[in-house]
């Protein structure tokens, strides 16, 4: 097998939590807590979970835009942890991020020339007129009009705004491109414009995404694997017509089942999950989601469930599929452990 | 059929911005007959919201005005009824709930002083019976050991559990209608099943009446029995849920319909079909289109929709639409 273009594993991002009159250490958020996988170049990687569950820390970890409390990321066989930002500069170029609110994330005193050509400046590629033209093409790219140069942010749509952000990620034609809530600040009929359009980049320049979201319908739409998330751990990673299609751990069952579908004459049984999502300042022992498991054991409390093998790349960390994942690898190791060696 | 408890008709209701006033909801009627659910979909800036803060007699004053339209309630005509019977209605016999559940309960008092406060107003109860009935509110909405919790500050508690206690408040007078204004859209999925499961079964035990407005076609499918589609002001669509899905007869429902992929029906990346889409945007409610506002968008527009505004009309059973050229039934 070709190595992957993004090797992850063992990644920890933990936060001190500071209180009290003296600032003192009261507690530690383990946001992403021992994540591994890879990403084969080309793919779509989809990252799934619920608020909290560390999706979006864990996607700016692997960007070291948040530092790594431990772990391993490697792109394309380098190691980036323990790089210093001058040695990370050239690798940030083809490493991009494009943001949830195409609000927050534009500098309002910029032009669209200036947004864009920010990044050529930071790298010092293309000046004047070179840089002009590798702009306008950009802005062709996303189907923006050549006039909108001169403009502010202010002055575009939602939609048009997140096409702008778009740009900007993939000015320097990066290979990875990390899409962290790309659509959810966009209403129901541009979202699928702007999913349009990133499905067309991947083809069109050979992009890799992580694509994360909370919309599973449309993460089920652009990815080639899912991986959810629950409190700082992957509970289950597969093709996304697999895991959609055949959920192997009960988490993941009662995530797919609570999507509301737009079809008020199928009918669907419904997993109603009880209680909240645990504060991940204490996360409960063992399985984090046993509280709230349907079916969860006496085992389920005191132990940690690892990632279980269960063929065709498919894993999940739940003890329900041990006996299977046993049978998969016939007497093997069954347990491929959350981060493999 | 039975007198509806709410019946909307050609509700108007201006804003004044710099540029002058437009007209955010124009035109609106709808009806919901007495323990009925309507859902009443559409995007930002389509006027849902401001429909339902009309209803509420809440639209802030200015920039905003109702300027035309009746609106029927119980028999009652809201918008003729003194602002000081108007709030002996709110809370009493209509309420509403919020999207963002922090930004409108009050942070400096319990969530049981907020739920007492309504009862203690409208039905004279003392305060210890009020925090009495405050408590089974909350055992009600599922927040769990409702003795304790009274006693919570709102910044105490989860955001499902800050619904959950929204909703308790709305529905602590046992109000007939209840307008939950994106009730969900701020929480997760697990959770917006709870509070969705936990809004049918207190519609069920209370026959109460539920206007729902939403962005989200699948909470609309799952919910509700009736469905308003607005664009740009107006009602584009009126329709019984199930014959609204079956088939779309408005070309802008069609169009939302159909950019939402389907859950488990695509085989993944590689052998996915493109997402059909809307092209363009939203028109600004200061240059609307002549015509039809849909028109620049619509894939089956013709000359007349560029000189004739559709009204809402009867296309086929129970499914109206304004539109001079439907999407055909089935």
């Amino acid at each position: 097998m070709t190595e992957p273009l993004l090797r992850v594993r063992d990644v920890k991002t933990h936060f001190p939590v500071r209180g009290g009159l003296l600032g003192r250490v009261r507690g530690t958020v383990k946001a992403v807590d021992g994540v591994g996988f890879d990403v084969r170049r080309g793919e779509t990687l989809g990252l799934v979970g619920e608020s909290g569950c560390g999706k979006s820390t864990l996607g700016r970890t692997l960007l070291r835009l948040v530092e790594p409390t431990a772990g391993s990321i490697r792109f394309e066989g380098r190691e980036l942890t323990g790089l210093s930002q001058r040695e990370l500069r050239p690798l940030r170029r083809r490493m991009q991020l494009v943001f949830q609110d195409p609000y927050a994330s534009l500098n309002p005193r910029m032009t669209v020339r200036d947004i864009l050509g920010e990044p050529f400046a930071i790298h010092g590629l293309e000046r004047g007129r070179e840089r002009e033209a590798k702009v306008g093409e950009l802005l062709d790219l996303m189907g923006l009009p050549r006039d909108a140069l001169g403009r502010y942010p202010h002055e575009f749509s939602g939609g048009q705004r997140q096409r702008i952000g778009i740009a900007r990620a993939i000015a320097l034609r990066p290979d990875l491109v990390v899409a962290d809530e790309p659509i959810s600040a966009l209403d129901v009929s541009i979202q699928a414009q702007i999913v349009n359009l990133l499905v067309d980049l991947q083809r069109d320049l050979g992009l890799t995404y992580i694509f994360i979201a909370h919309d599973l319908k449309i993460v089920e739409y652009v990815s080639t694997r899912v991986a959810v998330m629950y409190l700082g751990r992957i509970v289950e990673l597969a093709d996304a017509a697999d895991l959609y299609r055949k959920p192997r751990h009960p988490y993941t069952q009662a995530l797919l089942s609570a999507v509301p579908v737009p079809d008020p004459e199928r009918k669907r049984s419904r997993i109603i999950l009880q209680g909240d999502v645990p504060s991940p300042l204490a996360p409960p022992p063992g399985c984090h989601f046993h509280p709230r498991c349907p079916y969860a054991m006496e085992r389920c409390r005191r132990e940690t469930p690892p990632l279980y093998e269960l063929g065709n790349g498919h894993t999940a960390a739940c003890f329900l599929v041990e006996d299977e994942a046993r049978k998969v690898t016939q007497g093997g190791q069954g347990v491929l452990a959350q981060s493999p060696p | 059929m039975s007198e509806p408890l709410l019946d909307v008709r050609g509700l108007k209701t201006q804003l004044s911005l710099e540029e002058g006033p437009v007209l955010a909801v124009d035109d609106v009627s709808f009806s919901i007959p007495p323990g009925g659910t309507l859902g009443v979909v559409g995007e930002s800036g389509c006027g849902k919201s401001l429909t339902a803060l009309s209803v509420m007699r809440l639209v802030p004053e200015p920039p905003g005005r109702v300027v035309g339209g009746r609106i029927r309630f119980r028999g009652e005509d809201l918008l003729a009824l003194p602002e000081e019977k108007m709030r002996r209605m709110r809370g009493r016999h209509l309420s509403m709930v919020f999207q963002e559940p922090m930004t409108s309960l009050n942070p400096v008092y319990t969530v049981g002083e907020q739920i007492s406060e309504g009862v203690r107003l409208h039905q004279g109860l003392s305060k210890a019976a009020a925090r009495e009935h405050s408590v089974e509110m909350l055992r009600q909405v599922g927040i769990p050991a409702p003795e304790q919790r009274v006693d919570s500050y709102p910044h105490q508690l989860s955001g499902g559990m800050r619904q959950r206690v929204m909703i308790a408040m709305a529905l602590a007078c046992g109000p007939e209608l209840l307008i939950a204004d994106e009730p969900t859209t701020a929480l997760d999925v697990t959770i917006q099943a709870q509070i969705l499961e936990l809004l049918k079964r207190l519609q069920a035990e209370r026959h109460m009446a539920v206007m729902l407005i939403t962005h989200d076609l699948g909470v609309v499918a799952e919910s509700c029995d009736a469905v308003v589609v607005m664009y740009a002001g107006r009602v584009v669509e009126r329709a019984p849920v199930k014959a609204l899905f079956r088939q779309p007869a408005h070309p802008y429902t069609a169009g939302l319909l159909r950019s939402i992929p389907a859950l488990q029906e695509t085989g993944g990346a590689g052998e996915r079909p493109r997402l059909k889409t809307i092209p363009g945007m939203v028109p600004s409610l200061r240059r609307l289109p002549g015509g039809c506002r849909f028109r620049d968008r619509c894939e089956r527009a013709l000359d007349i929709c560029a000189r004739v505004e559709p009204q809402l009309e009867l296309k086929r059973d129970g499914q109206e639409a304004a539109c001079h050229n439907p999407v055909p039934a089935p």
